[in-house]
């Protein structure tokens, strides 16, 4: 593994997910967040886990990226006055970080080397998903369906309020 | 020299303070969901990281828990942007400080 090719990508990845977190307009954060993304499946592609960094691409720059940028032009009356930013956050964020930091580095029973490349195909990922993690699979479907349910309820219009209104 | 698992590691934990920083201190309700979608980034990452410097790579056990997490995060995405929309359409506001009717 490249270590430069990592550096890159992570100052790339960091610097757009505090892009996201800090910017003042919100297109530009939700665009900040697909390119931190793109950061994190460049990670995944890096650990040799493609179809994960694939999904990932395809799931958040292509799926949730796109729902947000929805949902900040369905709701765009206030998106100017996103003034408020509480400063107790940052010292929060930074206590996590440096206890997360510390217990890393302190713990000695991770092998640091890398192993060889395991050679994961996307054959032996399906495989894998039809026998031995079927069930999972059937109950994410579960999820998913009662999640697209769940959502089409919540932004349903009332009817009568409909009415009222006409 | 190539990257060890403790960079990764660290990589991830500073994705995950980011994230918990736009969780935290912003107002704005999509924020905080683009603050808990980079968490739970920051999770796979980790997820990823120990199975691929783990003993026993070839049982693709991280990758099938880093899949189910991106399904499960993109379901919650989903419900937490509707809620948004229904937040917004009721009291014409996404700023979190102001939904307080609830507060005694």
């Amino acid at each position: 593994m490249n270590t430069a090719a990592f550096v890159i990508i992570s100052i790339f990845t960091l610097s757009a997910a505090v892009a996201a977190a800090t910017l003042r307009k919100l297109m530009h954060a939700a665009l900040s967040f697909a390119v931190a993304f793109v950061g994190v499946a460049g990670l995944f592609f890096l650990l040799g886990a493609e179809f994960v960094g694939l999904v990932l691409v395809f799931v958040y720059v292509g799926a949730v990226a796109v729902l947000i940028v929805f949902t900040i032009l369905l709701t765009r009356r206030d998106v100017e006055k996103d003034r408020g930013f509480n400063w107790a956050g940052i010292v929060v964020a930074v206590a996590v970080l440096a206890g997360l930091a510390a217990a890393i580095f302190k713990t000695q029973s991770f092998a640091v080397t890398m192993p060889q490349a395991p050679a994961l195909t996307v054959k032996q990922i399906g495989e894998a998903l039809m026998t031995n993690y079927v069930w999972p699979l059937q109950c994410v479907g579960l999820v998913l369906t009662a999640a697209l349910i769940g959502a089409l309820v919540l932004v349903m219009e009332d009817r009568e309020e409909v009415k009222k209104v006409k | 020299m190539t990257p060890t698992l403790q960079i990764f590691l660290v990589t991830s934990a500073a994705l995950f303070s980011i994230g918990l920083l736009a969780a935290l201190s912003r107002r704005h309700a999509i924020f905080i969901l683009i603050g808990i979608e980079m968490m739970l980034a920051a999770a796979n990452l980790n997820f990823i990281a120990f199975w691929r410097f783990g003993p026993q790579p070839l049982q693709p056990i991280g990758v099938m828990i880093a899949i189910f997490a991106i399904a499960i995060a993109a379901a919650e995405a989903a419900v937490g942007l509707a809620m948004v929309i229904a937040v917004y359409r009721h009291y014409r506001t996404t700023n979190v400080d102001q939904l307080d009717q609830l507060k005694g």
